[in-house]
């Protein structure tokens, strides 16, 4: 696994494994005589519930559904299949899972493939032994690490670069399952393995980082990009489809703070000297592009704690006479659901929280909404937070008959209001916060990490 | 197909006006205006800058980066997420609707 060569090309079916992807994706990357399969597997988009609960956003039978798809292109084309962030958040949870899903598509399919797993998650009291030792920074805009922080969380994970997962390539993988990993890191492991430079591999694997997402037509399927020794070329594999200098360099701006420069655990994506040119009506050349190796290797930290319980519930208001004046309406609900609360179970201000939300008026964007109008209709959602999830559904039903029967304030009659359904609450378990946002000097790029090479086969 | 209006939004001027999170604590935008007349419009910083985006979102002027990329008609601008991803008071988990009073801002009177 160790020969040079003059060009690696990465097959990136989709942006996250489970989202789906054509199966000519597949075949055509693969007569395109793709080198390497890459897929992610997680973000923090959808939130710190993944996280913090250890489980994925995506369904396994869409998992199943891309991975029996891949794993069998990977057997057909010995070539290796890389995934990251297993399971959304890359908990050891998360790889177990994603794990046991291939494990049983290789036993159906028959397949030989060798599976090493990388995980990532970190325990606190390690955690705090760097703290203690000075070598835990914040990134902006977190201020300086509480150990009581590390403590509070449900779970840790360090985002790997791309050495634990090379080193579990050179352990003989043909498929590697990791825990969280930079969403570049995933795609740019093989090219760096084989000898590519890295300021084209790494731009590219930002480019490849959410398939479709850098072509004409993001719901059409992957891309495959080639890496070489001055730069890489990026092609759809939906010939139907372009690459054009505008949407692939486009794609630095997405979900990115600042477009030109991106860190990675062992240095600095650099692009703001990149040039992005067509080669043909589909396929654009990209050079230029730089990695600026860091003093200092840092590893990433995520960590999602419990902040209490919520419990939610949800009317709806028609009646003009109401719409019309829905801002007084709404804070005298707050105000009469806070007196009932603290009148009828004792408790202070402090002891819950919670959240009126008018959808239809200016629910998303609240104070910030520009627009004004009266609407024609609101949905009304009480969110209730408390230390457990009991009190939060006491204060929910406390507020039950308010959401039926409140009336305005210059009303003579009790109106009855919409309840989507009955029972009115819904209790939504316990609610989770990111609240680790630091990175921790390392030594060696894969010791926060535990890689388990694939097993030895019987002869 | 009846004459377009007079434009008087960014989003008149603009093909695609997004925004969504970059990380959990920070969230992104981008105006993708239709030709390089729209884009000097609100790249010129006598327009849009720093403390209008203060403004406009009730962030701190100087936790605001922007980004003027010419060679796509694109201004970014990117500031710290002003409410915990997920919490109590998060009703956008993604900010993917954020975009939406920069998109109705007033294009500057001619």
């Amino acid at each position: 696994m160790t020969e040079t060569r003059d060009s690696v090309r990465v097959l990136a079916p989709s942006g996250m494994l489970g989202g789906g992807f054509p199966p000519e994706t597949i075949t055509r990357g693969l007569d395109l005589g793709a080198d390497v399969i890459t897929v992610d597997g997680g973000s923090t988009d959808s939130g710190p519930y993944y996280l913090g609960s250890g489980t994925a956003k995506t369904a396994a039978a869409a998992v199943a559904r891309d991975l029996r798809l891949l794993l069998r292109a990977a057997a057909t084309a010995g070539i290796p299949l890389i995934v990251g962030s297993c399971g959304t958040s890359g908990t050891d949870s998360g790889v177990d899972w994603v794990a046991g899903i291939t494990r049983d598509i290789l036993a159906e399919e028959g397949l030989d493939l060798r599976v090493a797993t990388v995980y990532s998650e970190q325990q606190a009291a390690d955690l705090k032994e760097h703290l203690d030792a000075g070598r835990v920074h914040p990134l902006p805009p977190a201020g300086d690490l509480d150990p009581a922080t590390l403590e509070s969380c449900r779970h840790i994970v360090g985002m790997m670069g791309h050495e634990p997962i090379v080193e579990a390539l050179a352990a003989g993988a043909d498929v590697v399952l990791a825990g969280r990993a930079t969403d570049t890191a995933v795609a740019a492991a093989y090219p760096l393995m084989v000898g590519m430079p890295a300021g084209p591999t790494w731009h590219a694997a930002k480019i490849v980082e959410c398939g479709g997402q850098c072509t004409t037509n993001p719901r059409s399927g992957g891309v495959l990009a080639t890496i070489d020794a001055t730069g890489f070329t990026i092609e759809p594999l939906d010939p139907a489809v372009a690459c054009t200098p505008t949407s692939v360099s486009a794609h630095m701006l997405y979900e990115t703070v600042n477009p030109y420069s991106m860190r990675e655990p062992a240095g600095t994506i650099n692009v703001a000297e990149a040039t992005y040119r067509a080669l043909d009506d589909r396929r654009v050349r990209v050079e230029g592009s730089r990695f600026e190796l860091a003093e200092q290797h840092t590893i990433k930290l995520e960590g999602a704690r419990v902040t209490g319980y919520e419990t939610m519930s949800f009317t709806a208001v028609r009646d003009p006479h109401i719409l019309g004046q829905i801002t007084t309406w709404a804070a005298l609900l707050r105000r009469m659901i806070t007196e009932w609360v603290t009148q009828t179970l004792s408790l202070s201000e402090d002891e819950y929280a919670f959240d009126i939300r008018l959808y239809g008026y200016d629910a998303v964007l609240d104070a910030l909404d520009p627009d004004t109008r009266p609407p024609r209709e609101v949905g009304v959602m009480l969110l209730v937070h408390a230390a457990d999830q009991q009190t939060a559904t006491a204060v929910a039903k406390i507020a039950n008959p308010l959401l039926l029967h409140l009336p305005t304030p210059d009303m003579d009659y009790l109106p009855s209001l919409a309840f989507a359904t009955s029972p009115a609450e819904t209790e939504r378990g316990a609610a989770y916060e990111f609240v680790l946002n630091h990175v921790v000097d390392v030594d060696s790029p894969t010791s926060l990490f535990r890689i388990n090479p694939p097993e030895d086969r019987d002869v | 197909m009846s004459e377009p209006d007079r434009p008087r939004t960014i989003a008149d001027l603009a093909r695609e006006v997004r925004s969504k999170n970059a990380g959990p604590f920070w969230v992104t935008m981008e105006l993708f205006m239709r030709d390089a007349a729209g884009y000097a419009t609100v790249a010129d910083p006598a327009y849009l800058d720093a403390p209008v985006i203060a403004r406009l979102y009730d962030v701190a002027a100087d936790t605001i980066q922007i980004f003027r990329i010419p060679e796509l008609n694109v201004v970014k601008i990117s500031f710290p997420r002003p409410v915990v991803q997920g919490s109590l008071r998060d009703r956008d988990i993604h900010a993917g609707q954020h975009h939406v009073p920069l998109a109705l801002f007033p294009l500057p009177v001619a």
